[in-house]
């Protein structure tokens, strides 16, 4: 009783200094966004005084596990469903800049223009859609794996909430305008702080497991998520060092500056990538795949090299994007020659996951979700095969600031990212609310297919349009002038941004069928419908053969 | 030390013994699971995924 009035008198206390930061706040930017923290502190106060009666704790927003025999679930289930909703508002967000930039009229200003709306995007899809599904699965497979409970189950409970206040925080500054202008770093200082303290509960939540493992061994999966958590706390801490004009305003200035803040800046944005979109997934990809498959991973000793040549690697590839800039020019040939290098360990690892299958490719045309888990280690190794190709100067030269950039990004965000986040909600939703089997297993080889022909659109317009882009920019004439406008090279490129948005609806229906699914299978229901595959039977050949061919076999 | 030679210094220390230091750290790591003896636990710890599949909550 004593400790959940401290609790409450707590959430009180955040309430009160969220209407003083109102009152006193320098922008209305800042006002509204402390009236988001003040309503998640009501909320949270009032769900801390719910969940003390009893029943409550049964269904309560702050639900614990039931004794010290259950692995502590609820946050994996919120997870996952956090997911499904925060990656179909990021895909559906996708498809309206894509529209955007398609036809410009779209544009609605100020609050839901293309500007205000992309950052919204990619925050969307790789922090709420992504860190949803990390979160997630890191909580699922670190029990499993380690063979215990949750430890910090409040924390946890912290962990996820608070994680959720950040997505709430971040998108709707970047609608009214609120940014620090550094792509994937847009949430302003206190928005910074606060995920500062969110991630570094995860960490406690998720060391603190590992250490009361029943297990001898730490499972390379964890040995993966656990790089992801500590890098990322590394990058976004160093990357944000700013200082607030005021601490009742939104703005704030970094202490970099010039090209040691631009520096920053991509020794951040490529750690990112390295760490939250491939490490974090690639310990979904050593959990999920074997489990799916049924089969041990190929190789452990690969999946251990595979560990630390990334880690190894890494992190000094940042420059390659920076490459022909105020950067020092060691600096950019070093980015080069170690994501070239990076090549390597990223095929062991997807060689790892593929050759997993060996023996049972069967199930490659038999089970959608192996289906979608083979297509997204296959679109890894596409990526990080395309990704040191573009790293080289001279291929750079014609790439950078053009749209094979963003296919780039695209073909390894829908096709890893997305497909094994797929996959893994698939493979968790029966076994986390207890139900024998999915709704329908139909729907996911259909959802397999819409997404991947939405990739087969997005990835295939933009590799035309870039290097499109890319040869029309530099095209001299004879008298030494370039030839076309820039305007005229946006013009050409009007059709392929036309496919593009006809992919990113393709990939966004397929989820749709992802959310009717899981709906489906939370509610306990399972479509009747044919099995997928049956063994090939043919009446006619069924029987044994009364001619006399020994004598045809003679002859030949 | 002025500011120019500090970067000078740590930049000869991290493209010389700073790097061979690195590279043995990264190759002892590597080798790590290729230690006499070591198949065994391997193997046991890709096996360890499959514990549980019988219960679970
Ligand atoms: C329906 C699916 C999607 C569509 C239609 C879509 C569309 C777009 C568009 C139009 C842009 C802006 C490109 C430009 O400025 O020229 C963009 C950028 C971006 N998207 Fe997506 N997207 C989708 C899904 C995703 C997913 C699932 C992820 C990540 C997991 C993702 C990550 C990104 C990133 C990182 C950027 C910024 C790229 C850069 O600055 O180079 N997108 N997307
Ligand atoms: C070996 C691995 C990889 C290497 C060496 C690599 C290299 C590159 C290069 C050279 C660029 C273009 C930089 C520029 O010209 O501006 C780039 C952009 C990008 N890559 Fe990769 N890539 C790799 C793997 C991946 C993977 C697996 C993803 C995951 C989804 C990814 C996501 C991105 C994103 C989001 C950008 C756009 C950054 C921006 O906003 O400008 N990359 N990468």
């Amino acid at each position: 009783m004593q400790a959940t009035l401290g609790r409450i008198g707590l959430w009180f206390a955040i309430l009160l200094l969220a209407i003083m930061a109102i009152a006193g706040a320098q922008d209305s930017g800042f006002a509204i966004q402390m009236t988001i923290v003040g309503i998640a502190a009501f909320i949270a106060m009032v769900a801390t005084a719910r969940a003390h009666d009893p029943l409550a704790t049964k269904t309560g927003m702050f639900k614990l596990p039931d004794g010290p025999e259950v692995y502590d679930d609820a946050p994996v289930r919120w997870g996952v469903i956090a997911t499904v909703f925060w990656g179909m508002a990021g895909f559906l967000v996708g498809v309206v800049i894509a529209l955007q930039l398609t036809f410009p009229q779209l544009n609605l200003e100020p609050y839901l223009n293309f500007g205000r709306l992309r950052p919204l995007h990619t925050s969307a899809v790789i922090f709420a859609f992504g860190g949803n599904i990390l979160i997630a699965t890191s909580f699922y497979v670190v029990q499993r794996t380690c063979r215990a409970q949750l430890a910090f189950p409040k924390l946890a409970r912290f962990v996820f909430w608070g994680y959720q206040l950040f997505i709430v925080l971040a998108a709707t500054g970047y609608l009214l305008g609120i940014t620090q202008s550094k792509e994937y770093a847009e949430p302003e200082w206190y928005v910074d702080w606060w995920l500062t303290a969110v991630w570094v509960a995860y960490l406690v939540v998720f060391v603190g497991t590992i250490v009361k493992r029943k297990e001898p061994h730490i499972y390379v999966a964890n040995w993966f998520y656990l790089a992801f958590i500590l890098t990322v706390a590394m990058l976004h801490v160093v990357n944000n060092i700013d200082l607030p004009v005021s601490v009742l305003g939104s703005k704030s200035y970094p202490l970099f500056a010039g090209v040691q803040g631009a520096l920053v800046q991509w020794w951040y944005g490529h750690n990112a990538v390295g760490f939250f979109l491939t490490a974090g997934f690639l310990a979904m990809m050593y959990y999920f795949v074997p489990k799916q498959a049924g089969r041990p991973i190929y190789s452990y000793r690969l999946s251990i090299i595979h560990f630390w040549a990334l880690i190894f690697l890494y992190i000094w590839a940042g420059p390659h994007h920076l490459h022909y800039t105020a950067l020092p020019d060691w600096a950019q040939t070093l980015g080069m020659v170690f994501s070239v290098m990076l090549w390597m360990p990223s095929w062991g690892g997807m060689i790892n996951g593929l050759m997993t299958l060996n023996g049972a490719w069967d199930k490659v045309r038999t089970d959608p979700i192996i289906r979608m888990l083979v297509m997204s280690v296959a679109f890894y190794g596409m990526s990080t095969f395309e990704g040191p190709m573009m790293s080289i100067k001279s291929v750079n030269s014609l790439s950078h600031y053009t749209d094979w950039t963003i296919g780039h990004v695209h073909s390894g965000a829908l096709g890893w990212n997305g497909m094994i986040s797929f996959a893994a909600v698939y493979f968790l939703t029966p076994r986390l609310w207890k139900r024998e089997r999915l709704f329908s297993l139909r729907m996911v080889n259909w959802h397999f297919w819409l997404a991947t022909a939405g990739i087969v659109f997005y990835a295939g317009s933009m590799w035309v349009a870039g290097i499109t882009q890319g040869l029309m920019w530099r095209e001299y004439g004879p008298d030494g002038y370039l030839v076309n406008s820039f305007v005229e090279t946006v013009a050409a490129l009007h059709p392929m941004y036309a496919l593009r948005a006809i992919g990113g609806v393709l990939y966004l229906s397929g989820a749709t069928l992802m959310v009717v699914n899981v709906w489906m299978t939370i509610k306990g229901r399972q479509r009747e419908e044919a099995p997928m595959t049956s063994a090939p039977y043919d009446a006619e050949l069924d029987r044994p053969i009364v001619s006399a061919p020994a004598l045809a076999a003679q002859e030949a | 030390m002025n500011p120019h030679s500090t970067y000078e210094a740590l930049r000869h220390l991290a493209d010389s013994w700073g790097l061979i230091a690195m590279f043995f750290v990264f190759a002892f790591l590597c080798a790590w699971p290729f230690r006499p003896g070591a198949k065994h636990s391997n193997d046991e710890a890709a096996n360890l995924i499959f514990k549980d599949e019988t219960d679970g909550e």
